[in-house]
């Protein structure tokens, strides 16, 4: 019988397997059905979440907005602008406007399938979803809270979407609590996919799948940086705290190109709650000052014209309004506050009461459909944003591809907008594919293996709705790869009695040494995963540019986290698992420390400070368009567990020109 | 604001299939204490490792019992605020209690259609294989969303 250090070990074949069950493998899920069924109906599909697919990924919790609508009115093109302005002029336009293209598809399909999304009627007044106006399909008018984003209500978002998802795959076809921490690569072609491995959160059982496409699509990274909050509110970070890494982690040592790892996303939110500020700024039209009424924005606006083209768009890069709230922090002028006191005043001006009561519900739902800990904070310290203002925080930092960052991993492209077939930048590894697709939307560089959401790097804005849409994308390239592929037969280059080894260690450093001291926490065979991730988080706080040091570094102190790093993998090995649940904990954290390194590794090839207001180098203080406007990529290679870095040529495939105003001197 | 769970409220779920919190929640954080030997509470659940809990509040609102409740966060939040929902099939209700004693409660709508009705594919067409390398989605636009945009955009091609 399995028992704890002694597991049944289950064997699998599939055909594709799904690793995650957020919005990308949601989309995923629904859309392969029926390219199965055209194909002819022979193709095994499985999906492993590590969590319930009702409740997991990062839109666990709901929503208050869908921030990537593009409606009628607007055309694939601007949205790729905006992408590429907000990431600083260095982002892939051809996956941005293939999402931009698709994206609204599915949003149609959650208002079909009973997602709430607010309405404005024929006077302009707004409704909730649950009035039955018009739907967006057929001409609907959304809430725009801002140029791409709509309001919704969407407390029972990610419920609605995996709804439709397990239906299309059949729950026969799903298995949950499956946590997969580690891809296998194929005997016969080092650069091709031949199954994963993993373990059940719940039962003694080992999972060994062998698979001809894989997505990964398990989100992006929190917690590998000291967070603001260090005790009980450790767990309030903005994004899922669940994220740990693992897409990125998986698919490096598996050796797929990374891109863009050095590109972080430092949210300014609510403090402490993280509670969003976008419906605050766009709906609420409220203003950001510092402790004396003064806006930043406008008092600093100067100091965009040190970043030229990126500062001088209509709406300044995301890193560019962080470094200038930072001017104010840094000169002692904080605290900084979200002026919502005279935001409501000044549509109480204009409102019915009836309105105004609406108005105040519309307020306290932006915050309880995502970010509830946010009114628990209001509740606490009495805040009513009628009557009193709150403070707002840069976070610590985080890493992720779907929302206002581009980390991820280097994939296929569209084939017809454009793209470029060469690479003129020297340097490549000479295995790595020259132009930005070969053959598969969303695959990697590893043969088979695909991604999306926040997997997809060089991209960003993607958020909710655009990562379900990207997986669906995946999802008819995998249909196409496996009827191209019909004679494969995987073989894992490594022997199962090996990976189980390897995934058990935790186990069996706690089973061999547990008795070597009276408390099983403090002994010198082993670490706690909960020591490790501290001992990270402090390396990469302090040394590359988290809170501490106002998200500043230099080569020096990179080097010593460099090293610091080294040691930290090599003791990754003496991780102890005492439970299931630890045993979940550490080979998360083992994700953790390898995207930890990536990042940390890309800030130190890159040469300038490309993304000021989220890190600084301080030895490299300026944005560097001739030498630096590429792209970084990386490769790891698993037996040596070094990286190599390489820069990939830039280039647009729309007009940026668009975005800018005449220079103003 | 870690969860937790009340003692006299909570009955392990024993009537169901599954325990709901440990089934929902997405960090695997909810745990039945089977025999009591980790709480002092047999056959009931318990938040394992509350400093990580993200507030998402899954296990709240699951919970048949209405047996959980968040206590906001020891290291950031006074005292004596509380926030609780009651989640029905087609709308939430929250109720917000403040430290000085004000209340407010607000219901929100969460889903226009009963729960458990999506017909994933319903009459929508079947993919076409012969489309499976062009843009676009197996059911052809049948949901009016797709963008193609203007071809003078793409300065590529």
């Amino acid at each position: 019988m399995a028992e704890f250090g002694n597991p049944e070990v289950v064997q699998e074949e599939v055909d594709i397997l799904m690793i995650g069950g957020g919005m990308a493998c949601s989309g995923a899920a629904y859309e392969i059905g029926p390219w199965v069924k055209a194909a002819g109906g022979d193709i095994k599909v499985k999906l492993v979440d590590k969590a319930a697919m009702d409740r997991s990924g990062a839109v666990a919790q709901g929503l208050s907005a869908i921030n990537t609508y593009i409606g009628s009115e607007q055309d694939p093109a601007d949205y790729a602008r905006m992408v590429s302005n907000d990431l600083m002029g260095i982002t892939r336009d051809d996956l941005a406007y293939d999402l931009g293209r698709h994206v609204d598809e599915s949003v149609h399909l959650f208002e079909e399938w009973g997602l709430p999304i607010w309405k404005l009627d024929e006077n302009g007044e707004r409704h909730d979803g649950s009035k039955g106006l018009t739907p967006l399909k057929d001409g609907g008018k959304p809430v725009r809270s801002g140029k791409w984003q709509i309001m919704i209500n969407g407390e029972s978002y990610k419920w609605i979407v995996a709804e439709a998802a397990k239906k299309g795959l059949g729950m026969e076809n799903i298995q949950e609590r499956i946590f997969i921490v580690k891809l296998v690569n194929d005997k016969n072609d080092k650069n091709r996919i031949a199954g994963a491995v993993g373990f059940s959160v719940r039962e003694h059982k080992l999972y060994v799948f062998k698979a001809k496409a894989i997505l990964l699509a398990a989100g992006g990274c929190v917690n590998i940086f000291r967070p603001r909050s260090v005790g009980e509110g450790q767990g309030r970070a903005w994004y899922p705290v669940w994220n740990a890494g693992s897409t990125y982690a998986m698919a490096a040592e598996a050796g797929a190109e990374l891109t863009m790892m050095e590109n972080r996303f430092v949210p300014t939110r609510f403090k402490d709650g993280y509670g969003p500020v976008g419906a605050w700024f766009l709906l609420f039209k409220s203003q950001a000052t510092n402790a004396f009424g003064e806006t930043y924005m406008t008092k600093n606006k100067h100091m965009l014209d040190d970043y030229p083209p990126y500062g001088q768009a209509a709406v300044p890069a995301s890193c560019l309004r962080n470094h200038l709230m930072l001017k104010e922090m840094k000169d002692g002028n904080g605290p900084i506050w979200m002026d919502t006191v005279t935001a409501l005043a000044k549509l109480r001006e204009t409102l019915s009461p009836r309105e105004v009561k609406h108005l105040e519900a519309e307020a306290w739902e932006d915050f309880l459909d995502m970010c509830i800990g946010q009114c628990g904070i209001w509740a606490g310290e009495n805040i009513e944003p009628e009557k009193k203002n709150s403070e707002l925080m840069p976070t610590e930092p985080y890493l992720l591809g779907s929302h206002s960052g581009c980390c991820g991993i280097w994939t296929s492209g569209p084939e017809d907008v454009g793209a470029p077939t060469e690479e003129t930048e020297a340097g490549v590894p000479e295995h790595l594919p020259s132009g930005w697709n070969w053959g598969y939307r969303g695959m990697t560089t590893v043969k088979g293996l695909f991604t999306a959401g926040d997997g997809v790097g060089a991209s960003g804005h993607k958020f909710s709705s655009g990562s379900h849409a990207e997986g669906r994308m995946a999802a008819k390239a995998m249909v196409k790869y496996v009827m191209d592929n019909k004679d494969l037969s995987p073989e894992l280059d490594t022997d199962v009695d090996t990976l189980i080894e390897e995934i058990y260690r935790p186990v069996k450093n706690y089973m061999e040494h547990k008795d070597y001291s009276t408390a099983i926490d403090v002994n010198p065979n082993y670490i706690t995963p909960r020591m490790l991730q501290f001992r990270l988080q402090k390396i990469m706080d302090e040394y590359v540019a988290g809170v501490a040091t106002y998200y500043t570094t230099n080569e020096h102190m990179l080097e010593l986290a460099e090293h610091k790093l080294e040691m930290l993998k090599e003791d990754a090995l003496k991780m102890r698992a005492k439970d299931l649940h630890e045993l979940l904990r550490a080979w998360e954290n083992y994700h953790r420390i390898l995207t930890a390194e990536a990042h940390m590794k890309h800030i130190q090839f890159r040469q300038e400070s490309r993304y000021p207001g989220f890190y600084y180098r301080m030895d490299k203080n300026f944005v560097d368009e001739e030498n630096w406007h590429c792209f970084v990529n990386s490769i790891y290679d698993k037996e040596s567990k070094k990286w190599t870095c390489f820069k990939r040529a830039h280039v647009d495939i729309v007009d940026k020109s668009k975005l800018f105003k005449p220079a103003s001197h | 604001m870690p969860t937790f769970v009340r003692t006299e409220k909570c009955d392990g779920c024993k009537g169901q299939d599954k325990t709901a919190c440990m089934y929902i929640c997405p960090h695997d954080l909810m745990k039945l204490d089977k025999d009591g030997s980790e709480t002092g509470h047999a056959m009931k659940s318990y938040n394992q490792e509350p400093d990580q809990c993200w507030e998402c509040y899954s296990c709240i609102k699951i919970c048949p019992q209405q047996a959980i409740e968040a206590r906001p966060y020891a290291d950031i939040v006074p005292m004596g605020g509380s926030v609780q929902p009651l989640r029905g099939t087609d709308s939430i209700m929250w109720t917000i209690k403040f430290r000085n004693g004000t209340m407010k409660r607000f219901k929100f709508p969460i889903r226009t259609t009963p729960e458990g009705s999506i017909d994933p594919y319903g009459d929508k067409a079947e993919a076409d294989m012969a489309k499976i390398a062009e843009p676009g989605f197996f059911n052809h636009m049948e949901q009016k969303g797709y963008r193609a945009g203007d071809p003078a955009e793409l300065i590529r091609k």
